[in-house]
């Protein structure tokens, strides 16, 4: 096995770093706490977490600097994975506070249709596209797992990112739970907070990032395309 | 489909598990974190980590025990006891909690729900309601339990839901602790009057119990203590009750496809 990866877990003040940092730890992984810019030059890979509402999110992100130095670690093709609202930013935008998000992923954020309760907590299944049922995002787990949610919105990529999608879930009405596009990842459900099913998907996520960031996407197992991301990116090639 | 969850409740007193029988008469029932990590493995679908000490106390939540509870068991953990404002809230979940649940404080103060829920998002507020029957309906009480609010369960239920709470967790005073079943009637009346997930608890005697409170009471989720932390009844056999009667639940499968 190859060196622990470095992960910046970044901090912007959301909630939920301890677990984040523990399950991430819990599967061989060397997460620290990055709160400025200058800290990225540390790390191999980026995890935004996050439970909360869009718009003071990304208040904080902005008011830490963070906004900029995040677009230009994707847009250098450097893997991040989004976890719950951390997936959300990754859109262009968000229906919760109408915030302006990243925008790193086209696509908007959400509320969840049709649902008969909201927020939408617990453990639900998530589903995977015919296309992405081998995706090594989801390697060893059965598709319709059960995976812990506590969550009212929910992005869904633009059509011409549609292939991004690996899983849906079904609350009243169907959202994304899963988008895998390198160099993102994200997760709608808490991979953290559930239980050994969860592990082995934030496993498999650290892997990918491993490999990814290591020899390029055309590396990782399951023929991931290097896409490009956003206008004009060169993901992949970096 | 959405599973309903069965919840192991930790009721906390300086530092160990305890029983409430109507939360007064407490009996030692074990380390936090102990407990925590045995549920999760036998398939708890959540862990609820209540202080409740804390109140009566004027104290605030015994972080460390909270840590040590969430570094051992990767499911979710749920947090309350004494929690006063959105700094002791913040803090609860920066040591591990994933959500919070309020009760005093709330009813003191109900805009402290708007706060919280527009700090850390709606999902990460529980609103925890002790309600006790009287004449004409619900009371709410506080303190354990101890003092009586004169404020309507109902229609704290329907505030709290306006205020930005994410959940109730609605315990009824007068079942606590007597294993004769759910108050349906209670949950039924807040059923009716909003749409926020609601959790049970209060009065689990048997698996036909957490059957009921979702199948007639319209909870979404069952929580319990002593049922569980006794070894009368376990996780599992719960779940299969409920799985019988047709609702959703997690089952505990190898992650390998």
């Amino acid at each position: 096995m190859s060196a622990r990866l470095r992960i910046g877990i970044v901090d912007y003040g959301a909630g939920n770093l301890p677990s984040v940092d523990q399950a991430l730890r819990a599967v061989g992984a060397s997460p620290q706490v990055i709160r400025t810019a200058d800290e990225l030059a540390t790390v191999e890979a980026l995890v935004v977490p996050g439970v909360g509402a869009a718009g003071p999110a990304m208040d904080r992100l902005r008011a830490a600097d963070l906004v900029d130095p995040i677009r230009s670690w994707v847009a250098r093709g450097r893997p991040l994975l989004g976890i719950c609202l951390g997936l959300q930013l990754l859109y262009d935008g968000s229906d919760e506070d109408g915030a302006e998000t990243l925008g790193l992923l086209p696509g908007r954020t959400m509320i969840i249709p049709d649902a008969p309760t909201l927020p939408h907590i617990g453990w639900n299944q998530v589903v995977r596209r015919p296309a992405r049922l081998d995706d090594p995002l989801f390697a060893g787990i059965r598709d319709g797992a059960d995976l812990y949610f506590v969550h009212s919105y929910a992005g869904r990529p633009a059509p011409e990112a549609d292939e991004a999608i690996v899983g849906e879930t079904i609350h009243g009405g169907r959202f994304v739970s899963a988008i895998a596009r390198w160099p993102l990842l994200g997760l709608q459900f808490h991979p953290e907070r559930s239980g050994p099913v969860g592990l082995r998907i934030l496993a498999n996520a650290v892997d990918i990032m491993r490999v990814g960031a290591l020899a390029g996407p055309g590396a990782v197992a399951g023929g991931w395309r290097p896409d490009p991301v956003g206008a004009g990116g060169t993901a992949g090639r970096d | 489909m959405l599973c309903h969850r069965v919840i192991p409740c930790l009721d906390v007193a300086d530092g160990r598990v305890v029983k409430g029988v109507r939360f007064v008469d407490l009996v030692d029932a074990g380390d936090p974190p102990t407990l925590a990590g045995r549920y999760a493995d036998e398939g708890a679908d959540e862990i609820v980590f209540l202080d409740i000490t804390a109140a009566p106390e004027g104290r605030g939540t015994l972080l460390d025990i909270v840590e040590r509870t969430a570094r051992r068991a990767f499911i979710p953990l749920t947090v309350g006891g004494g929690v006063r404002s959105v700094d002791e809230m913040r803090d609860v979940l920066r040591a591990g909690a994933d959500r919070v649940s309020l009760n005093s404080a709330a009813v003191a103060d109900p805009r402290l729900v708007d706060r919280c829920a527009t700090r850390f998002g709606r999902q990460a507020v529980v609103i925890a309601i002790d309600a006790r029957r009287v004449a004409d309906g619900w009371e709410v009480v506080v303190r354990g339990g101890r003092d009586g609010t004169g404020l309507d369960a109902i229609a704290w239920a329907e505030r709290s839901a306006d205020e930005g709470a994410g959940e109730l967790l609605v315990t009824s005073i007068d079942r606590d602790g007597t294993r004769a079943g759910f108050d349906i009637e209670l949950l039924r009346a807040i059923r009716a009057r909003v749409d926020i997930p609601i959790i049970a608890s209060g009065g689990a005697g048997g698996p036909d119990d957490f059957v009921a409170a979702i199948a007639d009471g319209g909870a979404d989720a069952v929580l319990a203590a002593g049922v569980f932390h006794r070894g009368e009844w376990s996780i599992g056999q719960v779940k299969d009750a409920m799985s019988a009667a047709g609702l959703p639940v997690r089952h505990l499968a190898e992650p390998m496809s």
